[in-house]
């Protein structure tokens, strides 16, 4: 089709009916997310509505409240001691799981099948939620943050632990097998030698992951610096809030400049 | 040492091996000669358990294997294996590759945590010295070149101080020379140990240069017994069938006995 000196090159769909049925996938579309749209109240008015609202309040945390940097200190470290052993407890409970999701080490597809569904499960729940569930169980604190992350990271990490031994050479393990060494000298010998620089940087993923979950947790109760954060709001001391946030993002752009560098260190030493 | 009757194994509809008979004796170097997909690797695999015979008896100084754990560990330990493609655990050191040659033979739960007993540290670097190796102990082993793998799967086989060692295709992926340096330490080795060894080749000229007896295997099937000089023109057409029409893919036909290595070496190739 010329369009005065250019050309439309789009090539006709093959098929009896021609553009039609692109046409009417089009209106489908729209359809699908105009309902989408009623459904989540998206209101581009209420927003423009809403922004001198949205201005006050920004207003309201600055100039951030310096001085209640002294009292966040210590939920700033809970917080990173919390992730420290979310992280921990999660690798201790993902690495003797691990083995039997793996396709190439699972003594019978029905552990194979078994294992991945309770890590797809304990990965499925989200952190809040755990958090509030163990909140309920065991009280407010950080403890119930550490199990919650350490329940949602064993699911988590047992997955990509199980997939990176199902990437592994085969070959080492079956030359270990037919010396005669048993299954535990394998995984010894012959799997994690082969993983552990991909399980490393897995686990300060984890732990970066971990470290911003631990940023929220205290809002249910769970402990950290999200507690000080959500403490503040109620409180309207926005200027507090506005310290909480800048000291949340220095933390987390922290763990993720260390970790990166450290991952990209363990993977160069593998070269 | 090895008595092999009415050997055969299905993949499914696949008939790798159809009804082997063969005897290895005590101390022996026997080279199992065949092209691709003939059923070599298939046949070692079956005598160490790696692959399950679907029918038939194999017996090891004259016994069957029991069908427990224990007994095929046991069995594991007195029949070693050299693969192709070495096997070898790059993020592991020599030492400690050659020392996996000793799992069977070692207290479990020590070894978990990297606990040697010393004698079994001497056999490893006994065996890296066997296959001149000794001064690269230490090293990681995938910083060695593919002949010193190679090497070092040979010293782990060593090390498990077998009856009988089964190798497949050992210098498949080394060029010629390094080939026959890698083909000389295991002889050297096998016969000053007295270990008999089975080792499955598909080049002609190493067949007839290494192996004290040759069996020539073809589709599954044992078509040629006999010493490295009975190994005549006739002979190679039946362990390679189709040397001759070369299938389509080689055009000159070989019509000496000295080009037909050459030739099934670039069949092999192909």
């Amino acid at each position: 089709m010329n369009i005065g000196s250019y050309s439309l090159l789009v090539a006709r769909p093959s098929g009896q009916f021609g553009w039609w049925p692109r046409f009417a996938l089009g209106v489908l579309a729209v359809a699908a997310l105009w309902w989408a749209a009623q459904g989540a109240q998206v209101s581009f008015g209420e927003l423009g509505k809403g922004l001198p609202w949205i201005g006050d309040f920004l207003s309201r945390m600055f100039p951030p409240n310096w001085a209640f940097l002294d009292k966040l200190w210590v939920p700033a470290i809970e917080t990173v001691q919390i992730a420290i052993w979310g992280t921990l407890l999660a690798v201790i409970m993902a690495v003797p799981v691990c083995f039997f999701a793996a396709r190439n080490l699972t003594p019978n597809m029905a552990v194979f099948h078994f294992t991945r569904q309770v890590f797809n499960v304990t990965r499925g729940i989200n952190e809040i939620i755990l958090a509030l569930i163990f909140v309920a169980a065991v009280g407010l604190g950080p403890f119930p943050g550490v199990l919650a992350l350490a329940v949602h990271g064993a699911g988590m990490l047992g997955k990509f632990f199980s997939e990176s031994i199902e990437e592994i050479d085969q070959g080492p393990i079956e030359a270990l097998r037919a010396t005669g060494a048993g299954p535990v000298q394998i995984i010894v010998f012959g799997v994690i030698p082969q993983v552990i620089t991909a399980w490393i940087a897995v686990v300060l993923y984890r732990f970066e992951t971990n470290l911003r979950q631990a940023t929220v947790l205290g809002m249910v109760g769970a402990g950290g610096i999200g507690f000080e954060l959500v403490g503040s709001m109620k409180l309207f001391q926005y200027q507090d809030t506005a310290t909480c946030i800048l000291v949340i993002i220095v933390m987390v752009m922290a763990a993720d400049y260390v970790s990166t560098r450290l991952r990209a260190w363990i993977q160069k030493g593998t070269r | 040492m090895i008595q092999i009757r009415g050997l055969i194994k299905r993949y499914g509809e696949f008939e790798a091996l159809k009804g082997i008979d063969l005897d290895v004796a005590p101390g022996e170097f026997l080279v199992v000669l065949g092209p691709s997909g003939a059923g070599k690797s298939t046949l070692l695999r079956c005598i160490n358990r790696l692959a399950e015979p679907t029918q038939g008896d194999i017996r090891i100084d004259g016994e069957l294997l029991k069908p427990d754990s224990a007994s095929l560990r046991k069995l594991r330990c007195e029949v070693a294996m050299i693969f192709q493609h070495y096997n070898v655990v790059p993020r592991l050191s020599v030492l400690k590759n050659v020392l996996t040659g000793r799992l069977g033979a070692m207290p479990g739960l020590a070894s978990w945590l990297q606990v040697f007993p010393r004698k079994d540290i001497a056999i490893a670097r006994e065996c890296l010295r066997r296959v001149e190796l000794e001064e690269k102990a230490e090293l990681r082993t995938d910083t060695l070149s593919g002949g010193q793998k190679q090497r070092v799967g040979i010293a782990r086989a060593l090390a498990q101080q077998p009856k009988i060692i089964l190798a497949d295709e050992p210098v498949a992926s080394l060029d010629p020379k390094t080939s026959r340096t890698v083909l000389n330490y295991l002889k050297q080795a096998s016969r000053d140990l007295g270990i008999t060894v089975v080792c499955n080749l598909h080049q002609i000229d190493y067949a007839r240069e290494f192996g004290e007896r040759i069996v020539g295997v073809s589709a599954g099937r044992v078509v040629f017994e006999g010493g490295p000089d009975a190994l005549s023109d006739e002979v190679l057409h039946r362990i390679y069938p189709g040397l001759d029409e070369g299938e389509g893919r080689i055009s000159p036909a070989p019509d000496a006995a000295g080009h037909g290595a050459l030739q099934t070496y670039a069949l092999e190739e192909a």
